[in-house]
């Protein structure tokens, strides 16, 4: 039984790394591309971006789940997502890159702006170029400022993909839950814990030796 | 020789003029002190020579060179107020260090990117070694591979000199170098400028440490509210000032 049930929890921790990773791979550009606009000068910008992530993170990405999902079906009458298993995960990874390409839109532009101008100055002053000045100068002392508020961020998204089960994508509850029918045996979901505690251990090691080696300037 | 030539400089912010009408020159080699109270403009003046800020009117001439007329409206590329704007190297209050570089890569790092796009043709091993007789010349010479959080603010100000040196400036401004500094460091600091005056550095001081400029500058331009109040010989203003303006202010200094 133990090996079935490992077996079974490995399959939807394979779901639960393929939503967490194909999330970041999308969330942490579109943050930055985000991060900008929320920044820009033009108003035209700002606002409508300001907006966008002003609903994302006040409205809880269990709704915002449902209705990426439902939604389009229902204004459209006709299902965007394809139908099955695939159309459902590509339901949900849009979801979750809108909502945590917001979330860390808001921390690179506490990060970036937390850098001082006179860091700006005084690289013009030096006659260096923008664009040296940002890859030379700012980019590094914002990656060093961001670094532990990233890290909580994208713990919490390794446990938040358990929410993509309301519209039935395989994760590793999913998987774990179905022994309570099948089997009437409830161990199985505290082993899925101990699969969450692991991955999120290894990245809190992970981003405590970026935050060390970071630690060589203030 | 004329090195500098600034001709009736104006800058307003939103509605405020900040400074109105300023003149003044410098001859090579010369060390001008600008003193005045707080908000009278001086860090502005400052920075619309370092391009940091765009006047509203007037020149600025260095080397017979026009940099900035105010009646020519074309608008510069990024590039040519880079080519202009080193003219002049500009050391700040908050020394505004690089955190993540060592005391030697803060002074190397500019001259080394500009020789890497063709500027300059020294080498690059002549350009570290340059930046180490600078800061050796700072007295740094045991602290060149320490970080800034890792030096006293003195130390620090030192090393942001001599990064603003390894440009090799025509004219080096300081906005007041020792105010953001522990009354018992400004003295180190204080020593390393006398000595760039000494060796003939064309030099803008702001500062507020009146003995100094008295001792060391050359001119004094006195500034109030956006105005050059008197300017003349610095021992001459400083001790014998012709406005009753330069008075007042000055005599808030003689008490301490
Ligand atoms: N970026 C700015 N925007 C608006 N007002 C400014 C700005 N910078 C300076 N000022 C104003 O200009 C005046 C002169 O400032 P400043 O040049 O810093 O004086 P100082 O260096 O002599 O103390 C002050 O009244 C200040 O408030
Ligand atoms: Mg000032």
């Amino acid at each position: 039984m133990f090996i079935t049930v490992t077996l079974s929890l490995l399959e939807g921790f394979l779901g639960t790394i393929k939503l967490f990773g194909l999330t970041l791979i999308f969330a942490l550009p579109l943050g930055l591309i985000i991060s900008f606009g929320s920044m820009s000068k033009i108003a035209f910008i700002r606002y409508p971006v300001k907006f966008l992530i002003w609903i994302i993170r006040g409205t809880p990405l269990l709704l915002q789940l449902l209705i990426i999902y439902y939604g389009p079906g229902i204004v459209f009458s006709n299902n965007i997502w394809g139908s099955g298993e695939g159309g459902r995960f590509i339901a949900a990874l849009v979801a979750f890159v809108i909502n945590y390409a917001c979330y860390f839109s808001e921390i690179y532009r506490g990060g970036i702006q937390s850098i001082p101008i006179g860091q700006y100055e005084a690289g013009d002053v030096l006659g260096m170029t923008k664009t040296q000045i940002f890859f030379k100068v700012i980019l590094l002392q914002v990656v060093k400022r961001i670094v532990p508020p990233m890290s909580n961020e994208i713990i919490t998204l390794v446990k938040d993909t358990s929410l993509a089960r309301v519209i039935a994508v395989y994760e590793i509850i999913w998987n774990g839950q179905t022994f309570i029918k099948s089997a009437g045996i409830i161990w199985p979901l505290f082993y899925t814990g101990v699969f969450y505690l692991i991955f999120s251990g290894g990245l809190t090691l992970l981003f405590r030796y970026i935050e060390k080696k970071l630690d060589f300037f203030r | 020789m004329i090195v500098l030539e600034v001709s009736n400089i104006r800058k307003n912010f939103e509605n405020t003029e900040v400074l109105k009408d300023i003149s003044f020159e410098l001859a090579q080699g010369e060390a001008l002190s600008i003193i005045g109270s707080s908000g009278s403009g001086k860090t502005t003046l400052l920075r619309c020579l370092n391009f940091l800020e765009k006047p509203d009117g007037g020149k600025i001439k260095v080397n017979g060179k026009l940099l900035y007329d105010g009646d020519d409206h074309t608008r510069f590329s990024e590039e040519e107020i880079r080519e202009r704007r080193l003219n002049f190297g500009l050391v700040f209050q908050s020394f505004n260090l690089f955190p993540q570089y060592t005391a030697l890569e803060n002074v190397t790092m500019a001259p080394l990117l500009a020789a890497k796009e063709g500027k300059k043709g020294e080498r690059d091993s002549a350009i570290i070694e340059n930046g180490k007789a600078l800061l050796d010349k700072m007295g740094l010479s045991d602290r060149m591979d320490n970080y800034p959080h890792q030096l006293s603010g003195g130390q620090q100000q030192r090393v942001a000199i001599a990064r603003a040196l390894a440009l090799n400036p025509n004219i080096l401004c300081f906005d007041e170098p020792t105010s953001a500094l522990d009354p018992e460091l400004t003295g180190e600091v204080l020593k390393v400028i006398k000595e760039l005056s000494i060796e003939k550095t064309t030099m803008i001081i702001v500062t507020h440490e009146m003995a100094f400029a008295r001792d060391v500058a050359d001119k004094v331009i006195f500034m109030d509210e956006g105005v050059i109040v008197e300017q003349g010989d610095a021992r001459e203003v400083i001790e014998n000032p012709k406005e009753e303006r330069t008075r007042q202010f000055l005599s808030r200094y003689s008490e301490g």
